[in-house]
This record gives structure tokens, C-alpha cells and sequence, in this order.
């Protein structure tokens, strides 16, 4: 059989210097209940180094009941295992059967190109990784490539050098209008119907919503950027992370009346209608990045 | 005991025995390749085929691994089953033709030419050797590792493992080893190198056959290297 694991000690006798028992050790006590949980620790060493290093998986089958093969034929049984260092961003480029007929095959080979790597790779300077999959569910948008966890549609080849020096800054700096997920949404008070917009006041480049808030003794106002899925905010006031807000109408200084609890955090939920018919809900606690849209 | 009908025939047989065993019990015979006794059944081969139900909603199902039921009606040697069975061989020659034991198998029914794409694989996944480690062996050494097309056999990271016996176990029951060790002369059946139990090949930093673990193999090449300097 010909190996696919290329080189499996050379390039990670580095970093698996610097996997440290203890850490494998601390993972596998909290398994220590969950007989079977083999892929739940391995799933956790990753999280925590990235990939498998070859000492931490010795350090499992020692202290587990799996044996050194069991715990290495799962490890390679899963794509989402990896035994090899990955880079700091991930590129994943589908190749199914839909994605594959809209022209991916080209994607993948330009991003090889960009990259200088062959798929299943990682580049020498441990930025980038690319990896090939057989369909990630959204076959209507392709062909589709995962960057770090965003996800872009309709990939042409022209785009791709542009989407991997978008990742080699780093998603949270890149210009919205770019992604597609983010995109701007007018909301008006559930009581009094009065827009919440302020145009004088622009985030992110779109006019901003504007509520009033309170908590503990201090009152003020505060601004959100109009753009879902993106959490800019601006205010006078200096709220803890943390802090259970209190969202008013500024036309008609009612409540914002909360219908239900955060999934997250168990915060009320503060409700906005949304121009063209839905409700938008995000969580009152500060730093809880929940939020809800229901389009009607 | 169970009862069940074997080629027309009414038979009962032990609880919790398979229709292979039931079968070759009673004299059928069944070809097989990745079932061996005193290893557990895994059915990878599929050779072992037998047809079961009633006309005309029946199945073929692997008998190494199919439970003997109550009142199975139970065909070894049907027209499907051959047809299935032959046409399971003439798949396997395709892919490791270079195996005594297939082109035995294979020419036992019949088969005399091959249709596929030909391929010289030096493993065809039976998980004889794996069983053989695990279960006689009790050393769990080598085992499956990825999935897929690049499924294969050998130690975890591909390097020497240090709960191997170096039993040659592996070795003895893979049916796709090209030639049991024959060191330099292919007349002898046996070179002796394995024999030693340490298989020069074995110290290596990296083998990716496991049927003989020796290719190229150590001792043979100092072999090849004394001969070219002659
Ligand atoms: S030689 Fe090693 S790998 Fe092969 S069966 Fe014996 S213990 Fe297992
Ligand atoms: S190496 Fe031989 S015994 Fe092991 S799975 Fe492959 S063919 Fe079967
Ligand atoms: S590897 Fe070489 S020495 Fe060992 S059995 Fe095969 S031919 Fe003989
Ligand atoms: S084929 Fe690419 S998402 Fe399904
Ligand atoms: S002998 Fe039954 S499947 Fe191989």
C-alpha cells in the first residue's frame, strides 16, 4: 500500500517537543468518565495543539484503554484529524460533485498556485493550510471555499488571490460588503414604531440604531452598527463586560420589551422590528455576541 | 439448535453458529479467503457468498458472518451465488493477481480470463494479519489506518512498533504476499530469514509492505550488492 501520510515524524519532530504531558493528561481526566469518548479527547488535543502530535496520541493509548493502533486508525479515519502541524489559517476548498461541475477542480488549482502547496499541505512558513473536502452542504452556492470558518460562494478564480490576502490580514479587518453575511438592516421600536436609525451618527458606513440605555444608576445613550452579524458599538457610557443592560426607545423612552432569554447567557433577549417586516433580537448582556433575526 | 434448511436439505445446527460453519458442518463447501478459524469473522472478501429467503425475495449475504437463523432457507452453490462469486474472484485478480492463494481460488471456478483494469495491489484489506496480531497474537501491532481509497495496514506513524512480537504471524496468514520470503533463491520456499524471527526489514526505519515487510528486503540487497562485486 502506498503511504498518504507523508512524512509522519519529519515534520513535526519540532513541534512535538513541545507537547507537554500534563496537558494531554489534564484533557484525558475530563474524559475520565466517558468510556468510548476516543474521537471527544482526540477533538480536544486538536483544539488545543492544532493538529495530533505523535507524542500526545503515545500519551492517550498509555493511559487509555485504546491501543496505540486504535487510537492512530481513528486519528487517520477522520479528515477533521490532522497529524501533521496545520498553518494559521485554514483554506478548505470543496471539491463535490456540485462543486466539482461549477468549475472547482480550476479553484483548487489556483489556490495551490497562490499558495505554492499541493492540497492536503501546509505552507513552509505555517501560514497557510489547504485542504480539499467532498461537499460542505451548500452545493446551490458553489463552488465554495472555507476560510478559517468564513464562507465564500460562488468562488471565481480571479477572486481567490483576493480572498487569501483577505485571510492573510485576518477576517476582522476585512471591508464589509465583502462578505455576504454581513449586511445592513433598518429596525424601528416595537412600541412606538419610530425608526431607530441616526443618519448623523454612521458606523461602519451605514447610518447607526440608536437606543437609549441604563444600568445600575447611570443612564445614556448608545449606538449599534446597523450591520447584522457585526458588533460594533459606540457610547459615552463605560459598561462592563458582563453588564445587563437596559435598552430604551428614544422617541418614546418605553422599554424595549424582552419576549424571551438569551440562549446563550440567560439574558433578556431586547426585540427591534425590522424595516420590511421581522424582528431582530440581540442579547442585553454586554460582550454576548447573541442575536436573532427573524425575517417575516 | 437451530433449524434451517441447507440446499434442500432440513438440518439443525448450533445455536450461534454461522451458515459457514453450519454449511461446512454438514459437508457444503464454501469457498473462503479472509475468514480463518480461531480468528473472528469480518466478511471483507465477500467469496464466501450465499444466497438465503425465498424465491423471489432473496439476498446474497456473506456466510462467515451471517448468523444461522430458524428456518433460513439457505443456498451455497445457486446460480447467483456462482455468478457472484466468480465474478468477486475475477474482481480480486484484478487487483492482486500476483496472490497464490486468489489464482487458486480463482481457477477452482473456473475462471480463466480477467476483464478489469490490472492492478498489483500487495494488500487487499482482508484484516487477516490484523486479527491474527490481535486476537492469536495479542499484540496489536499493525492495524487499518485511513479510510477510503488510502485505507491500508501497517504500524501507527509508520514506524517500528515496539509492542510487535515479530512473530511473523502477519505474514503467515496474508493471502496477498507475493512470495513468502525466498531470500536470493526462489527455489527455496523458505529463506530462513523470517525463520530467525527478526526479519532484517523489520529494523528499518520505514516499510510500506506489510505482506513481506521486505521490500527491498535487507538481507537480500546485501545479497544483490556481494553479487554485483563478484
Ligand atoms: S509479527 Fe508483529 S505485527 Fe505481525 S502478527 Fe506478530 S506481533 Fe503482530
Ligand atoms: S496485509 Fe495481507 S493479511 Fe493483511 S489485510 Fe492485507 S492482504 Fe490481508
Ligand atoms: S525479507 Fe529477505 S531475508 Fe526476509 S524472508 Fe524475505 S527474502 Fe528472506
Ligand atoms: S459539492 Fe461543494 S458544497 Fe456540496
Ligand atoms: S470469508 Fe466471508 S467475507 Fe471473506
Amino acid at each position: 500500500m502506498k503511504q498518504e501520510i507523508a512524512t509522519p515524524n519529519n515534520g513535526n519532530s519540532l513541534a512535538a517537543e513541545c507537547v507537554d504531558e500534563a496537558s494531554v493528561l489534564k484533557i484525558l481526566e475530563k474524559h475520565d468518565e466517558d468510556r468510548g469518548g476516543l474521537i471527544a479527547i482526540l477533538e480536544e488535543i486538536q483544539r488545543e495543539y492544532g493538529y495530533l502530535p505523535e507524542k500526545a496520541l503515545r500519551v492517550v493509548s498509555d493511559k487509555t484503554k485504546h491501543s496505540l493502533v486504535d487510537v492512530y486508525g481513528v486519528a487517520t479515519f477522520y479528515r477533521s484529524f490532522s497529524l501533521k502541524p496545520r498553518g494559521k489559517h485554514l483554506v478548505c476548498a470543496c471539491l463535490g460533485t456540485a462543486c466539482h461541475v461549477r468549475g472547482a477542480p480550476s479553484i483548487v488549482e489556483e489556490l495551490e498556485q497562490q499558495l505554492a502547496v499541493k492540497a492536503g499541505e501546509t505552507t513552509a512558513d505555517m501560514e497557510f493550510t489547504l485542504e480539499t473536502v467532498n461537499c460542505l452542504g451548500a452545493c446551490a452556492l458553489g463552488p465554495v471555499v472555507v476560510i478559517d470558518g468564513h464562507y465564500s460562494s460562488k468562488v471565481r478564480k480571479y477572486r481567490v488571490g483576493q480572498l487569501v490576502d483577505e485571510a492573510r490580514r485576518g477576517f476582522d479587518s476585512t471591508e464589509i460588503g465583502n462578505d455576504q453575511r454581513i449586511f445592513p438592516i433598518d429596525v424601528s421600536c416595537p412600541h412606538c414604531n419610530h425608526s431607530l436609525m441616526d443618519e448623523a451618527f454612521v458606523i461602519d458606513g451605514h447610518p447607526s440604531i440608536k437606543v437609549s440605555v441604563s444600568f445600575d444608576h447611570e443612564d445614556g445613550s448608545l449606538r449599534l452598527s446597523c450591520l447584522y452579524g457585526h458588533y460594533r458599538i459606540s457610547t459615552e457610557l463605560d459598561i462592563p463586560i458582563g453588564t445587563v443592560v437596559n435598552f430604551r426607545c428614544p422617541h418614546c423612552h418605553v422599554q424595549l420589551p424582552s419576549t424571551s432569554d438569551c440562549s446563550v447567557c440567560g439574558a433578556p433577549m431586547v426585540p427591534m422590528l425590522v424595516y420590511g417586516g421581522g424582528m431582530l433580537q440581540i442579547c442585553s448582556r454586554r460582550g454576548c455576541k447573541n442575536h436573532m433575526l427573524d425575517l417575516a | 439448535m437451530i433449524t434451517l434448511r441447507i440446499n434442500g436439505l432440513d438440518v439443525s445446527v448450533e445455536q450461534g453458529s454461522t451458515l459457514l460453519e453450519a454449511a461446512r458442518f454438514l459437508g457444503f463447501p464454501i469457498p473462503t479467503l479472509c475468514h480463518m478459524d480461531g480468528l473472528s469473522p469480518y466478511g471483507a472478501c465477500r467469496v464466501c457468498v450465499v444466497e438465503i429467503g425465498e424465491e423471489p425475495k432473496t439476498k446474497l449475504v456473506s456466510s462467515c458472518t451471517y448468523p444461522a437463523e430458524e428456518r433460513l432457507n439457505v443456498r451455497t452453490a445457486s446460480a447467483r451465488v456462482l455468478r457472484a462469486r466468480r465474478m468477486i474472484l475475477e474482481l480480486l485478480l484484478a487487483s492482486c493477481p500476483q496472490s497464490k492463494t486468489i489464482q487458486d481460488l480463482a481457477s477452482a471456478h473456473g475462471i480463466r480470463q480477467q476483464r478489469f483494469k490490472q492492478e498489483y495491489e500487495d494488500c487487499i484489506l482482508c484484516g487477516l494479519c490484523v486479527r491474527m496480531c490481535e486476537e492469536q497474537m495479542m499484540a496489536k501491532a499493525i492495524g487499518f489506518r485511513n479510510r477510503g481509497q488510502n485505507r491500508s495496514i501497517g504500524t501507527p506513524f509508520d514506524i517500528k512498533s515496539d509492542v510487535c512480537r515479530l512473530c511473523g504471524g502477519c505474514i503467515y496468514v496474508c493471502p496477498a504476499c507475493q512470495l513468502r520470503c525466498t531470500y536470493t533463491q526462489p527455489d527455496k520456499a523458505i529463506c530462513g530469514g523470517c525463520a530467525n524471527l527478526a526479519p532484517p526489514c523489520l529494523e528499518k526505519e520505514q516499510f510500506d509492505d506489510m505482506m513481506c515487510y521486505m521490500d527491498p528486503c535487507v538481507a537480500c540487497e546485501v545479497e544483490k550488492k556481494a553479487q554485483k562485486e563478484r
